[in-house]
Formats: structure tokens, C-alpha cells, sequence
């Protein structure tokens, strides 16, 4: 279970299996991340919060790390 | 956070998130394909301006203790009357759940004195509020043992600050290394899994390090090491045990060795030495951390239990959050500071001037070096106080009539501490 806790930068997040906490530095990473489960596609849900292309590669790494942690799954 | 634990120090400048694991080990992303950015503050920046909620909160369940300990922070003994009763603590872990406070830092005196200990613990973690809890071990046996292995979302650090009796029992107690044995013993054979074994560093035991990394490898535990403060009982003993500036470098190279081992960020101090340690290298008092005391007052950590930094109580109108989020003190520590006579040292961006508890209670100026600066600034000062002007902690709960070994008020080091059963004049039990 993952949980999303909103701050001034952007927003924690906290899993309560593996215990790591993630800070998620960036208001348009955190609405990314929260979208995902309406998208089919990590570029669907980046052009549906309008990210600009340029800002894509660092937004895919980011989301690779929280994969890594845990905190965001592929859907099965 | 350990405190406060799991922070770090972050140096990306991208969207990416900082990771860490649960011990408070960190995984920096490296981020090598950056578009062009605004320049924007660091994660160490966005931590002094505070958080809309702790990350670590440390939450002191009783002042009772079975145990002396010679630098109890809370200088705990007897039991306040006033404690929170099982309803106010259930309010209060409401609030942290509402708070999306993740996991809560239980301690004491000794929690598992409290009868409703279990309650207390079993409400937070089906309220999504995690627990970790620091004990003596004195009271997990082995049916304990295995209630506490079959509960979820619960960490246990059982503490010890000898790796054997002889440097551990003169400052916590005689029998005491024996009980926290025990404990390890039983959670090992009920399965628990990986719990911790904290140690605080001294004089005394720093020779000892790598023997608490083996009794923590043979139970599967983890180790971590924390800084002594001069805070509560700690301050009579602290000229005597802190570690010598030989010894701080020693533990220095020892954790830039073994990143494994948790400290709870508290030793940012040493990273002046050079390259910094992992982990949040500043001061989160009041910004990601604080402290719950068993009346329910709340102060900035769990270090500086006086009246200097008491930002409200629990039973306030507005609660904790309104302590937290609205209170003058917290507001204040969340302002720019300034560096004060640090400003002009090179290794002020490392150490961020240290600890304000330390310096509170040797009675150092809250701009002043740390006392225990590694670059010798606070030298002189030491040597220039006034005995019997430092701060004097505003709570003390310690049982009456127990000697101490070290410090101003006790028998010469060394001497054989009595029996801690033979020297209380009061039962410590939770009434």
C-alpha cells in the first residue's frame, strides 16, 4: 500500500510494505503520478498533464525509480 | 526522523524523486539527460521551510521506567499523572492519520510499561499510522515475542550502549545488557524479523563498534548508532562520556565504511570532516520533527525537553496540528537562521552548525559552534563556561535516591554501580 501525502514542494510518498519514502520534488510529477491509473500509457498520462516533450526524459527516469521502489507498478 | 529517521540530503535538481529505504538509506537518482531548469531549491531548502506534517515524530508513551539510564534524554523514572489516557492517545493517532503521518517513533521510559501498550499499538497500525518502539527488552519474553512477530507495519529497537555487560550495565543498569539479550533471543526465535539494536555512542563503548555489528548480524538485526546529548540526565554525564574528537573521527570512517548502519541522521556534525555522511545533514527540529511528550506537550525533538522550545500540548484547542502547523516556536525554527559565528567557517554548508539541543544544554548560544564541532570551534567556549549555568532540563521524572557513576553528582567511574532493584524507592510500574 502506497500513500501520497501532498507538501509545499509536491508531495511524499510513503510505502507501507517496504517502508521507503519517496519525496517527489515537483508539482507536475506528483499530478503525473496520481493520473496514471486513468492512462494506458506513461506518455498518454505526460501529454494529458501537459508536460512538454523536452521535460519527457527526466520524468520517465523519475517514474523508473518509483517502479524501482515500488511505489508505481505496470499494470498487470 | 530517528528521528527521525529515513532523510537524506538530496542534490538532484530534476523531477526525480529521492528514494529511500526504509533504514534511511538513500538512493540518489542520477539524472544525466536534464532539459535546462529554473534554478530551484534543493530538498534541504524545502526541509528548514518545514513540512505540512512530521515525517519522524517521535511520541514519548510514559515517564515510567524500570531503568536508570545514566543520559536519559527524558530523564525518566516514575510515571506522570498526568499521561494521556488510552482514549487521548487514540485522538492523537487519529490526527496523525489524518496527517498522513506514516510511522510514529514510540518510546519512554519504557512503553511496555503502559498496560494498554498493545492497545495503543494495535490502534495505529490498523489506523495506517506504522509504529517503531524503543525498549530496554526488559519485558518481551517469549509469548510477547510472538504477539509483537505476527503484527504488521511495527519496527522494535531494542537498545543497548555496551556490547558487553561490563561498558553497558555502569550506565544503564546492573542485569540490564542481560535483559536486552534476552529480548533479541526471543524475537530471533518468534521470527520477528529484522528489528534494531540502538546503540548510543560514548567514550566508552566507540571501541566497541564492530562488536555491535556482530551481535546484530547474529540476531539478523540491523544496528544503529546515535549521538549522545546532553540533554535530560545526559547533561551531568555528558562532559564524561561524550566521544574525544579522535574517537569522532574513528566513527566517522567506521559509518563512511558501513552505510548500512542507521544512525537517524544524527551525527551531521561529523560530515565537516569531509565528505558528508548520508542522510539529511541539518537540524529538523520542528521543520520534519518533533517530539510528543506522555502529557501530551510538544516540543521541537526529542532532545530539548524544556520550556525554551515547548510549542503547545496535544490537549490544546486545534490539537496537534495546530501545534504543529500554527505554534510561534515552530513558526520561528522554520525561519531563516543565521550562522551566527559559523558563518565564517568553510564546513558551515556540512554541518549546518550542528545540533541545538547539544548546544542548549552545555550552555552554548544557539548560533554558537556545536560543542562538539570538529573543527575544535567550541573549544574555548567549553572551557569558558561557568559551572552550574547551563540550562537545566524543565521535566525530571527520575526515581529519587539513585547514585549515579558518571557525572558531577556520582561516585568516581568505574565503581560498581548497585543493584538498580536495590536502590529505587518507588516501584516503576505503570499504575
Amino acid at each position: 500500500m502506497v500513500s501520497l501525502r501532498p507538501e509545499p514542494f509536491g508531495a511524499l510518498a510513503y510505502h507501507f510494505g517496504n517502508r521507503r519514502l519517496s519525496f517527489l520534488r515537483n508539482h507536475d510529477m506528483v499530478r503525473v503520478v496520481e493520473s496514471l491509473g486513468a492512462h494506458d500509457s506513461v506518455a498518454d498520462a505526460l501529454e494529458a498533464a501537459g508536460v512538454e516533450r523536452r521535460r519527457w526524459p527526466s520524468f520517465e527516469k523519475a517514474l523508473a525509480t518509483l517502479e524501482s521502489s515500488e511505489m508505481i507498478r505496470v499494470r498487470a | 526522523m530517528s528521528v527521525h529517521e529515513p532523510l537524506e540530503l538530496n542534490v538532484q535538481s530534476g523531477a526525480a524523486p529521492a528514494v529511500l529505504a526504509p533504514n534511511g538509506r538513500t538512493t540518489i537518482p542520477v539524472i544525466t539527460t536534464q532539459p535546462p531548469a529554473p534554478k530551484r531549491s534543493t530538498l534541504t531548502d524545502d526541509m528548514k521551510r518545514g513540512l505540512d506534517a512530521p515525517i519522524c515524530l517521535t511520541w514519548e508513551l510514559t515517564y515510567a521506567c524500570n531503568l536508570a539510564c545514566e543520559h536519559c534524554l527524558s530523564s525518566s523514572g516514575r510515571r506522570d499523572p498526568r499521561e494521556l489516557s488510552t482514549e487521548e492517545c487514540f485522538a492523537v493517532i487519529d490526527e496523525l492519520e489524518r496527517l498522513q503521518v506514516f510511522y510514529v517513533n514510540l518510546g519512554g521510559g519504557e512503553p511496555m510499561l503502559r498496560p494498554d501498550f498493545f492497545e495503543i499499538i494495535e490502534y495505529a497500525v490498523s489506523h495506517h499510522v506504522g509504529v517503531k518502539f524503543s525498549t530496554n527488552g526488559t519485558y518481551i519474553d517469549a509469548e510477547t515475542a510472538t504477539r509483537l512477530a505476527s503484527m504488521d507495519y511495527l519496527d522494535i529497537q531494542i537498545s543497548i550502549d555496551g556490547a558487553t555487560e561490563d561498558i553497558n550495565d555502569p550506565l544503564r543498569g546492573d542485569g540490564s545488557f542481560a535483559k536486552a539479550i534476552a529480548a533479541m533471543e526471543h524475537l530471533y526465535a518468534a521470527q520477528f524479523g529484522p528489528f534494531k539494536i540502538s546503540v548510543v555512542v560514548t567514550r566508552n563503548n566507540v571501541d566497541q563498534l564492530d562488536d555491535f555489528a556482530a551481535i546484530a548480524a547474529r540476531y539478523g538485526a540491523q544496528l544503529r548508532v546515535t549521538r549522545l546529548r546532553p540533554s535530560g540526565r545526559g547533561a551531568d554525564s555528558w562532559d564524561e562520556l561524550h566521544p574525544t574528537m579522535d574517537q569522532q573521527r574513528q566513527l566517522y570512517h567506521w559509518l563512511k565504511d558501513r552505510p548500512e548502519v542507521l544512525t537517524g541522521d544524527s551525527f551531521f556534525h561529523l560530515s565537516a570532516f569531509g565528505e558528508a555522511l548520508p542522510g539529511l545533514n541539518l537540524c529538523g527540529a520542528g521543520r520534519v520533527v518533533c517530539l510528543i511528550d506522555p502529557v501530551g506537550d510538544v516540543y521541537a525533538c526529542p532532545f530539548v525537553i524544556h520550556d525554551e522550545f515547548l510549542a503547545g500540548n496535544v490537549r490544546d484547542t486545534g490539537g496537534f496540528t495546530a501545534v504543529w502547523r500554527n505554534s510561534e516556536l515552530f513558526t520561528s525554527l522554520r525561519q531563516p537562521s543565521s550562522p551566527g559565528a559559523c558563518g565564517s567557517c568553510g564546513s558551515y554548508d556540512a554541518c549546518q552548525g550542528g545540533c541545538m539541543a547539544s548546544k542548549f544544554f552545555v550552555g552554548l548560544e544557539l548560533d554558537d559552534p556545536d560543542p562538539e564541532c570538529v573543527k575544535g570551534h567550541a573549544e574555548e567556549l567549553l572551557a569558558a563556561r561557568v559551572p552550574g549555568t547551563a540550562p537545566v532540563p524543565s521535566v525530571d521524572h527520575s526515581r529519587p535516591g539513585i547514585e549515579r557513576t558518571f557525572g558531577r553528582t556520582g561516585v568516581s567511574i568505574g565503581a560498581k554501580p548497585q543493584p538498580v532493584e536495590a536502590r529505587v524507592s518507588e516501584p516503576a510500574t505503570f499504575t
